[in-house]
């Protein structure tokens, strides 16, 4: 009895062992050396300077347009991502033929294979002077921007994260029970409530997970609006570069960083609340 | 030798696609890429292993086979690293950069893992003062001649007759013009300001570089490329904010847009200047009349370079003429160094993008280690770029 407990004590411990080193190393470290550093100073020709004050939170409103940018743009773009990616997840999880099913997740999933910035880079040349637009040219519409603009921002946010939306959604369609649909029929509903009120609902938690996970990166997003958009969007990704890698003012950069934490998680467990409620009985547990 | 625990790691992806980038625009050519990106290495190492080429003995020290520069884009002859490495056997890992704050956060962040990089005149004193780079040998840099020097370039690389740099070559801030898109001849920054906002709506690049798109709005009244003053801090503001919905972008890398024919018109250092018009002859080159920055590039060794052996060989073999005329030729940037010019030919001297009239050099002026350090500048570009 004694020795099965100390066994089963030892495996947790390996077992959960590299996590939590590893979130130790990378996460627990140095969030206490950005909490260090926000309470600290700008050094005169830059980097930190020990001291304690919050004179650096007292300046957050210097960044307010930043953050704004960001509480728009991330849950405005996880929602492009979801209309995009509804009815692709739906199609493959009720509507693809069996066959069919698994080659055409791979073909959402390799596009994952090559890094986000490769793929933003790809986009500025289909967008850039010598792609869409020459070939508009040739066609007689001259002078057409389609790169550095908003729509262009759009469309890569939507790309890049289109494949974290469309497989939580696929996964929580898949596991529906046809049952429903079909005694939602019988009962007389017609297709739109049936999708309304069984489809749509159970795959709610699939909804949330891929609308958090697609916001809390899109939290922290700098490359494609600085690729896309020509650096003339400013989010809070953006401003953080620049106080690290350019005014080099980290006391204030870490001061927005600890506040992007702070905000990511609220909407994390705004999001777990929400769909919790929504989804009426399971709950889904992100973190 | 230290070994830094960068040495033998592959190329970064942001940097292995900066060098692919400039294989498609053509600044650079396949063997070049291979080199750069280290795939050309890894070959050359491989062939090395299995007995295929011999490594080439280097009598004096032991380099090492590897170090890595910190330099800016479109900088180099990537042939002089080439060399470079055929005859001392270290390969040469280039990083590229965007501003000088960019390097000096990495080296204050330490472990750049830098043994030579390429500052901007007015980050030297600083760089001097945090106490990061090396009061340089000359005995290891027998190559380099001060005499051969022009003063006007070279005196922030000696701080009390110690020299912490020595000059790669010097240029200027001006800006490029797609001359068949806006065909107005255009002489001063209030011009290219205007211009932002009328003809060029949509189509006009700024740096993303407090120094000069600042200073050069500065320059629209007339005020000092430095200036810290905050009244004309504010009016310069006042313009850049209300130039800003004109923009096409806020992006040091212009090259690519004006080569594809989406911006018209940019803020330009000389070199980029020079290469653009090479390679389109539409795209003009313009000072200000007003004024703007002249500067001068150096190359110096951070303190806990990882191979200072290698970094004091490869600054000594730039330093040698026959090798740096190659690289103005490649980056068309002017030399500092009198030798070299006497080695330029004729129609590089000629240039008037690279020795720009006497009368438009007078204005200009070179930018200040406050300029750079201003917590004011930094905070207005800030509100810029989020407006």
């Amino acid at each position: 009895m004694h020795g099965n407990r100390f066994r089963h004590n030892l495996l947790t411990a390996l077992l959960l062992g590299p996590a939590t080193a590893w979130l130790v190393v990378f996460l627990v470290l140095p969030f206490i050396a950005i909490t260090v550093f926000s309470v600290g100073e700008r050094a005169p020709e830059g980097g930190y300077q020990a001291a304690f004050t919050l004179a650096q939170y007292a300046n957050l409103p210097a960044r307010a347009t930043a953050f704004w940018n960001t509480m728009v743009l991330a849950p405005a773009g996880a929602l492009a991502c979801l209309l995009v990616a509804y009815p692709v997840a739906y199609y493959l999880a009720l509507r693809a033929p069996e066959r069919w099913r698994l080659i055409l997740l791979a073909l959402v999933v390799i596009p994952f294979w090559t890094s986000l910035l490769m793929r933003t880079y790809a986009w500025m040349y289909v967008l850039g002077g010598r792609g869409i637009p020459a070939l508009l040219a040739y066609v007689g519409i001259e002078d057409i921007r389609l790169i550095n603009t908003p729509g262009a921002v759009l469309l890569g946010i939507v790309y890049g994260y289109l494949p974290l939306m469309i497989l939580p959604i696929y996964v929580s369609l898949e596991r529906l029970d046809r049952r429903l649909l079909e005694a939602s029929a019988d009962l007389g509903a017609t297709p739109v409530s049936t999708f309304l009120g069984v489809t749509l609902r159970l795959s709610l938690p699939g909804v949330m997970t891929g609308f958090s996970l697609v916001m809390i990166l899109l939290l922290g997003e700098y490359l494609i609006p600085t690729l896309l958009g020509g650096g003339k969007v400013f989010f809070i990704g953006n401003a953080l570069v620049d106080l690290f890698l350019q005014s080099r003012n980290w006391p204030f950069g870490s001061a927005i960083a600890i506040t992007l934490v702070l905000v990511s998680v609220v909407v994390l467990i705004a999001a777990n609340r929400i769909s919790t409620r929504l989804s009426g009985a399971r709950r889904v547990d992100l973190i | 030798m230290s070994k830094s625990y960068r040495d033998g790691l592959p190329i970064s992806p942001d940097k292995f696609v900066d060098q692919l980038m400039r294989l498609k625009r053509g600044s650079i050519g396949r063997r070049e890429f291979l080199g750069l990106t280290g795939l050309g290495v890894a070959t050359a190492v491989m062939a090395r292993e299995i007995g295929l080429m011999p490594t080439p003995a280097f009598a004096a020290e032991n380099l090492g086979d590897r170090m890595s520069i910190a330099t800016w884009p479109n900088y180099h002859d990537p042939a002089t690293f080439e060399n470079f490495k055929k005859d001392t056997g270290v390969a040469v890992e280039v990083n590229v950069f965007g501003s000088n704050e960019e390097m000096l956060a990495k080296l204050q962040a330490g472990a750049s893992g830098w043994s030579l990089f390429v500052p901007t005149n007015y980050t030297i004193s600083t760089y001097k003062k945090l106490g990061i780079i090396e009061a340089l040998d000359m005995a290891k840099l027998a190559n380099f001649d001060g005499s051969q020097e022009d003063p006007r370039f070279t005196s922030e690389g000696t701080i009390d007759g110690v020299t912490y740099a020595v000059p790669k070559n010097w240029g200027t801030t001006g800006f490029a013009v797609n001359t068949k898109k806006l065909a107005k001849p255009m002489t001063s920054w209030k011009e290219f300001w205007d211009t932002a906002m009328a003809e060029g709506d949509g189509r006009t690049m700024v740096h993303d570089y407090q120094l000069t798109t600042i200073g050069n709005a500065l320059k629209y009244y007339g005020f000092s490329f430095n200036s810290l003053k905050p009244d004309e801090l504010a009016k310069a503001e006042e313009l850049l904010l209300k130039v800003k919905p004109h923009l096409f972008a806020v992006s040091s890398d212009y090259q690519p847009s004006m080569r594809a024919g989406d911006a018209w018109m940019t803020m330009c250092w000389t070199n980029d200047g020079a290469q653009l018009h090479r390679d389109i002859p539409e795209i003009a080159y313009v000072l200000g009349k007003e004024g703007g920055e002249i500067w001068t590039d150096f190359y110096a060794i951070p303190k806990d370079a990882p191979n200072k052996p290698a970094g004091y060989a490869l600054l000594n073999y730039l330093m040698t003429p026959q090798v740096a005329v190659k690289e103005h030729l490649a980056n068309g940037a002017p030399s500092t160094d009198a030798r070299v010019n006497k080695l330029l030919p004729k129609e590089v001297l000629d240039n008037p993008i690279l020795y720009p009239a006497a009368d438009l050099l007078k204005p200009l002026e070179f930018g200040a280690a406050a300029t750079l350090t201003d917590p004011g500048r930094a905070e207005l570009m800030a509100r810029f770029k989020s407006a």
